[in-house]
């Protein structure tokens, strides 16, 4: 579980990003962090891995202060940046460094990861490797250390379009009941599938951190339609899509881009809907 | 599979499983793809097959054997005829109608068609 209370935090004291953010992220899930650039996306994740530290409030991994960078923290977290650096090693020599910091690091499934993302074929040193290739081959250990939180900073940027399918799925064999996965993109057609959480994060706050579940619950979206209250709405070619009230619960497919322009458009109206409890 | 964009990727996913019975991929009794399974060929969300298999399990489509897998019913097949069926009637046949009067097609003609199609 990730819990954040009260988080403030400013990389200078005239330009504080976070005033006030508290969240909570539960295990079972792969959350989708959504927002503008600059919104502060790469610096939540930061300080929820204990890279950056809050000015006042706390960032907590499964009950533990990620400030205090604890082995038993970050023995079960790991966190793959989007500026990726990659030593002048070879796949086998890296993961003979640095998979035994993660005790439940199965070298089984990294090399099931890496021939699903046509990894296997790949030798020599990793830093040769061009940088889609060494995006999957961090992606695969990332995967590999099994461990209860991972945060994936936009993971798919630089992936070829197999890739991106490939990615889908071993995500899809990845996520189970104990695990969190907390993914940042702007490349929300590369995962409106894997994601069952949408977390949006506008001016430095949580605008949204609903389950899709809920979002469909409570919106419909789909074809303008008269009879419905519509909360935001989009021309398009064909016609006008639309994010509309559900009195009836009827089911409907969440579009996370016209989620976020509404929510960008008109944060208050929609955030309201869910943010009751 | 690609997913359509008019339906949820949970229903899709159901009548993929619909289908498979009807066309007898499946039979009572069958085995079906595990949650991980399904989610890995469909590239979605566990939790989303999961929702899937729910909707099965309560219309008893397919049944849950505890730690063994998942199976498709004995009655699956005709449970999913009546579901089509009724699915045809009342959201189909009415396009149908609303179609043909639009096109002033007469009913005779249809007909005509149908007799064809049947030989």
């Amino acid at each position: 579980m990730i819990q954040l209370q009260n988080i403030r935090f400013g990389y200078s004291p005239k330009h504080i990003l976070f005033t006030d953010v508290s969240m909570t992220m539960e295990p079972g899930h792969i959350y989708g962090l959504l927002g503008k650039n600059g919104a502060g996306k790469t610096t939540l994740l930061k300080i929820m891995a204990g890279l950056l530290f809050p000015n006042s409030g706390t960032a907590e991994i499964s009950g533990i202060n990620a400030s205090l960078r604890k082995a038993e923290t970050l023995q079960d977290l790991y966190f793959l940046q989007e500026e990726i650096f990659v030593p002048h090693l070879t796949v086998e020599d890296y993961l003979k460094s640095y998979a035994p910091f993660y005790p439940y690091f199965n070298h089984e499934r990294f090399q099931y990861y890496m021939s699903e993302l046509e990894m296997d074929g790949c030798h020599g040193y990793a830093d040769k490797f061009s940088h889609g290739q060494k995006k999957k081959f961090l992606i695969a250990f990332a995967l590999a250390t099994n461990t209860k939180i991972l945060i994936m900073d936009e993971p798919t940027n630089g992936l070829d379009i197999p890739s991106k399918s490939a990615f889908r799925r071993i995500m899809a064999s990845a996520a189970d009941e104990n695990r969190l996965i907390l993914i940042s993109t702007h490349q929300v057609r590369d995962l409106h599938s894997l994601i069952d959480m949408v977390t949006i994060l506008e001016k430095g706050h949580i605008l949204m951190n609903t389950s899709i579940y809920d979002l469909t619950e409570k919106l419909y979206f789909g074809a303008y339609q008269e009879c419905r209250k519509a909360y935001y709405q989009e021309e398009f070619a064909g016609g006008v899509s639309a994010i509309m009230d559900n009195p009836n619960g009827e089911d409907s497919n969440v579009d996370l881009e016209l989620l976020f322009n509404a929510i960008m458009h008109n944060p208050q109206e929609i955030s309201s809907l869910f943010n009751d409890k | 599979m690609d997913f359509n964009n008019v339906q949820t990727i949970y229903m899709q996913i159901v009548d993929w499983v619909f289908e498979q019975v009807l066309k007898g991929a499946w039979n009572a009794g069958d085995k079906i793809p595990s949650v991980r399974e399904a989610a890995v060929r469909f590239e979605v969300n566990p939790n989303t097959v999961m929702r899937s298999y729910d909707y099965l399990q309560q219309r008893e489509i397919i049944v849950n054997r505890r730690g063994i897998g998942f199976y498709v019913a004995p009655e699956a097949k005709e449970v999913i005829m009546a579901i089509r069926k009724k699915q045809f009637m009342e959201v189909e046949l009415p396009l149908f109608f609303k179609n043909i009067t639009l096109l002033d097609i007469p009913m005779e003609e249809v007909m005509q068609q149908y007799k064809e199609y049947k030989q």
